[in-house]
């Protein structure tokens, strides 16, 4: 099959193309970002500012990049993964040396209007270039250690940049969605099992670490980690976080306290309601039925993806797509693990929701590759 | 163009779609248990939750109650709630504190003391929470600060009660005054009650304030507020009023009392005027006095040094806390033990050669040569020592403090003022007790004319006097009514004394002030209907040597001030109706018929006339005097306002 009549019988062109997108994904995604100006609009006491308006001006500029990036074909951006990937381990050097420091933890680079967070950016960029990786790897070479040992190293360098920041939740965001791309890609299951061992054993060397010079983590994530395991013992200290989100989240009830009636968030009670804890407001709002309303809309978009990736005949595009939903659904589940006192509070952000310009921006730009590939699929 | 292709899925890539779907079932997984957690914590547990929530929001603040008002007899209004201004401060708000301070003291004056006080209380309280910068400010000066709000961040004009005395001086000794509660005062009270806690809450520190602050405080409110995790107040929820304090009417005359103020002014001096037919206080005037509103704004030590360092004592109450020999106004206690014990009749006579010799010791009448013979009206009338010293040995201590009690000496009456004393009036018991010695003959003639041990207050003198002029025993009443409700009379039951004795002594004190001898004939009344009856009382407050009597007496104008005798005076009147018991101390003042019962003379009539006397109910070479006298002591008590009234709001 010639280029042209590939591209003659198998693509939408122009504007034609915008027909040819997923939908039913975009629409998902506006109704969870509509979700999330409202909740915006609610934490900040019933007011447009401060978090709301800049939201929505953010995803409409993010509207904007999904689009563009969609109309360009898939094949542009498996070509650009290389140059993403080491883009943005500039950016982490970067920020490394000049970023700005924020709430304990260096992580910024402030572009003037916004701030840029290159974690973000590289959890796309990495997704990008391992499924470019696969997709340029014969397959019969998968599971060969060298070339297995190759991925590894393309996850392990920005995971290690991103802890040293330090942001162990993007770390672990990272190292996960690497490996379930890896795994999404054929690699051996020996190689997971193998990993998983040596991750229980990390974890039992990390603490043993405690309290010696050679201490792995800092002080405060061994804390979040004391208090994930028993939040009761420190209520108004270092477990209070999860405490109170708690509360917020378990007095929702079934219907919730009704749209900005929510007494622990509106009275400050939660800290970070509008970036990290966010669904803490909207469950004590909206309560139980609010919150799997929400979560059914993830699943939908988790499921758009999927379809999309199996429909595909192409590898790339099948392995972004569902590296992109991976690392959608790690963000979610690992954000309402937290709030719910499932898992440490690692700072992570609800996606579509969190009020935050990089990662909202970041994901846009992850979905306009997952509609290029939607777009431009082998017919 | 090799890149531009995509590479279709071969048959190599089958493990994808498989892998994809176990990733997939994983995720659905842990949907689901997220699902099912938030099942759990929103469905199962929400009410354990939502209980948690409630008690994290939900804030009881306490509505302090309005202070109960004070009024006299006639509604006059004495203690009352006005509304204060104050500047707060909430440093969150201001920014630069010292900078928006200074501008502050730049617009209106400031209080160095306030500030400090200020920014250490800002020290320890939420920065959200405002700060009194400066209480009682005036309107022009909050008028000033509201003007310029814009450039003094955080700076806000608030309104708010403060307790005031219209009548400044003429009630201090009687009300008090309020303040706000001290550490030393919560120290004081076992369980204090929550409202005692709120910041600069004022409460009674002395007088009726402090004695009837239960009654005058009432019941705080209380409303429950929705606060933040921070105790910032977001809304309210509901509130539930408290009661607010009971006003009090009290039995005092603010006319009269403020002339008798007026009257006593330039002198260390109690007046007290009971009502005979209920016990009513219709004055009781301690002078000189102070202002109570200095106190509830925070006296400044300049102030308070004046006040302390006054060699008259301004602070003192003496109508109840300042106890004196009642030197010949206690002859009446005497006479009737004696008359009651039938040691003595009213006819029966003693004669007085200037002393009386006790074992080795003389014991002095006032008039050297002695009086002569004397009977009992003559004994009062001229106040003769030695008469008494005679019936006194007779009749033995013991009945003439049993006596004195029954006229309400030497016994603590109930009215609520701050440190009332009880007096004493001695028996051999109580020398026994408290000294460790026996009772001596000598102290017997010394208590006889009111010397020695006895001890009365100004209005135990008052209370003597109306229990004799009424045969009843009257007890001071100070309130009359408290929210409304009448307090019970002093009108009290009849004394178990004779009639006729009682009458004799009467008519001895008639004579007193209205026959021509008498030690206070200088000061009676003409008015017919108005006869006035009395006792004049001078008391040592030194021993006279032997040498010195022999040399002879110093004048009391030789002796400095605080070595001067006691002048006393009680009375009552009219004669064969009595309306009024007026009793009078003017400490070191010299002679009582001097000193004393002109003032005592001049109130009754006051009280008797219910204003301003005619001048016909003097004697007419006083009127001229008198005359002068009313006006100028008219002059003294019409200026309300008082000139520190403008700076001070």
């Amino acid at each position: 099959m010639s280029y042209l009549e590939y591209a003659v019988k198998s693509t939408p062109s122009g504007f034609r193309k915008f027909l040819y997108m997923n939908w039913p994904l975009t629409l998902l995604l506006i109704s969870a970002a509509c979700a999330g100006f409202l909740m915006l609009y609610s934490v900040a006491g019933g007011s447009w500012l401060p978090w709301a308006e800049p939201q929505m001006e953010r995803f409409g500029l993010g509207l904007a990049v999904m689009f563009i990036i969609a109309l360009v074909p898939i094949w542009f951006w498996r070509n650009m993964s290389v140059l993403a990937y080491l883009g943005a381990i500039a950016l982490l050097v970067f920020v490394e040396l000049f970023g700005t420091v924020g709430m304990g933890a260096q992580r910024w680079i402030d572009l003037g209007f916004m701030r840029l967070q290159p974690s973000e950016v590289m959890k796309i960029t990495l997704v990008m270039l391992l499924a470019a990786y696969y997709d340029w790897l014969p397959s019969y070479k998968t599971s060969r250690p060298l070339w297995v040992i190759i991925p590894v190293i393309l996850i392990l360098v920005p995971t290690f940049m991103v802890l040293r920041q330090p942001d162990l939740g993007t770390s672990i965001l990272l190292l996960a969605a690497g490996g379930g791309l890896m795994f999404l890609a054929g690699v051996h299951w020996a190689y997971f099992a193998a990993v998983i061992a040596a991750v229980v054993g990390l974890i039992a060397t990390v603490f043993n670490s405690r309290g010696t010079e050679w201490q792995l983590l800092k002080d405060y994530q061994f804390r979040r980690i004391d208090t994930f395991l028993d939040p009761s013992t420190d209520p108004l200290g270092a477990g209070y976080h999860i405490t109170q989100s708690k509360i917020a989240l378990g007095s929702g009830g079934w219907n919730g306290r009704g749209f900005m009636q929510g007494t622990q968030s509106r009275l400050n009670f939660l800290p970070e309601k509008h970036t990290d804890f966010i669904f803490t407001t909207l469950a004590e709002e909206f309560g139980f039925v609010g919150g799997i309303t929400l979560l059914v809309l993830y699943t939908l978009i988790l499921v758009f993806c999927l379809v999309t990736a199996l429909s595909t005949r192409d590898r790339f595009s099948s392995l972004v797509t569902l590296g992109i939903s991976l690392n959608f659904f790690l963000f979610f589940a690992v954000n309402m693990s937290m709030v719910m006192g499932l898992a440490p509070v690692v700072g992570v952000p609800l996606p579509m929701v969190s009020y935050g310009g990089s990662a909202m921006l970041v994901l846009m730009a992850a979905f306009g590759i997952v509609q290029s590939a939607h777009i431009h699929r082998p017919r | 163009m090799k890149n531009r292709q995509t590479k279709p899925k071969g048959l190599a890539h089958k493990r994808l779609p498989r892998r994809a779907l176990i990733l997939g079932g994983l995720q659905a997984a842990f949907i689901g248990g997220l699902a099912a957690r938030m099942r759990f914590m929103q469905v199962d547990q929400a009410d354990q939750y939502r209980l948690l929530a409630e008690e994290n929001r939900i804030n009881i603040r306490l509505i302090p109650p309005t202070r109960g008002r004070i009024y006299d007899r006639n509604g006059q209004v004495i203690g009352q709630n006005t509304p204060s201004y104050r500047i707060v401060i909430v440093r969150e708000d201001a920014g630069d504190l010292d900078k928006v301070i200074a501008k502050l003291s730049e617009l209106i004056p400031l209080n160095d003391d306030e500030i400090d006080r200020a920014r250490t209380e800002m020290r320890r309280s939420a920065p959200f929470l405002p700060v009194t910068l400066a209480d009682q400010v005036t309107w022009e000066d909050i008028s000033k600060v509201a003007v310029n709000t814009p450039a003094l961040p955080g700076v806000t004009p608030e309104v708010g009660l403060t307790r005031q005395y219209p009548s400044y001086e003429d009630f201090a000794h009687i009300v008090g005054y309020v303040g706000p509660v001290s550490d030393y005062d919560l120290s004081q009270i076992n369980d204090p009650e929550p409202v005692l806690h709120i910041p600069r809450f004022q409460i009674g520190k002395v007088g009726l304030e402090a004695k009837q602050e239960t009654a005058l405080r009432g019941k705080a409110g209380a409303k429950r507020v929705e606060v933040n995790a921070t105790g910032r107040v977001m809304r309210e929820l509901d509130r539930q009023e408290g009661q607010p304090g009971a006003d009090l009417q009290l039995s005092i005359d603010a006319d009269l009392q403020e002339y008798a103020q007026a009257r006593l002014a330039g002198e260390s001096a109690a007046a007290v005027v009971l009502d005979c037919e209920t016990g009513d206080i219709r004055a009781i005037s301690s002078a000189p006095s102070f202002d109570p509103n200095l106190f509830v704004r925070g006296i400044s030590v300049a102030d308070y040094q004046t006040l302390t360092q006054d060699k008259y004592r301004p602070l003192a109450n003496k109508t109840v806390q300042g106890t004196y020999p009642p030197g010949s106004t206690f002859k009446m206690v005497t006479a009737l033990a004696a008359l009651e014990a039938g040691v003595v009749g009213p006819s029966n006579t003693v004669y007085c050669p200037g002393y009386l010799k006790v074992g080795s010791r003389r014991f002095h009448c006032w008039k050297r040569g002695g009086h002569g013979t004397v009977d009992l009206e003559l004994s009062l009338k001229r106040s003769c020592d030695v008469y008494y010293y005679d019936v006194a040995l007779r009749v033995g201590i013991d009945k003439i403090s049993e006596m004195a009690r029954k006229l309400g000496l030497g016994v603590k009456h109930d009215i609520p003022m701050s440190a009332v004393a009880a007096g004493l009036a001695p028996n051999q018991e109580w020398k026994r007790r408290v000294h460790g010695e026996d009772w001596l003959v000598g102290d017997t003639a010394n208590a006889s004319i009111g010397q020695g041990f006895m001890l009365a207050s100004p209005l135990q003198l008052a209370v003597m006097t109306a229990r004799i002029a009424t045969g009843r025993a009257v007890s001071p009443r100070l309130v009359r009514s408290v929210d409304g409700i009448e307090q019970p009379s002093g009108a009290g039951e009849p004394l178990e004394i004779n009639r006729f004795n009682l009458d004799q002594v009467r008519k001895a004190m008639f004579s007193v002030s209205n026959s021509r001898r008498g030690t206070a004939y200088r000061s009676r009344i003409i008015a017919d209907e108005f006869r006035m009856a009395g006792k004049t009382g001078t008391s040592q407050v030194r021993n006279i040597t032997k040498a010195e009597r022999a040399a002879g007496v110093i004048r009391n104008e030789d002796l400095p001030w605080e070595r001067r005798d006691h002048a006393l005076f009680v009375s009552f009147a009219p004669y064969d109706n009595p309306k009024y018991a007026v009793a009078v101390v003017v400490e070191h003042g010299g002679g009582g018929s001097k000193a004393a019962a002109p003032v005592a003379r001049d109130i009754m009539l006051q009280a008797l006339y219910e204003g301003t006397p005619p001048l016909e109910a003097y004697p007419a070479g006083d009127r001229e005097r008198i005359k002068e006298q009313q006006k100028r002591l008219e002059g003294d008590r019409r200026p309300k306002a008082r000139p520190d009234d403008k700076d001070r709001a």
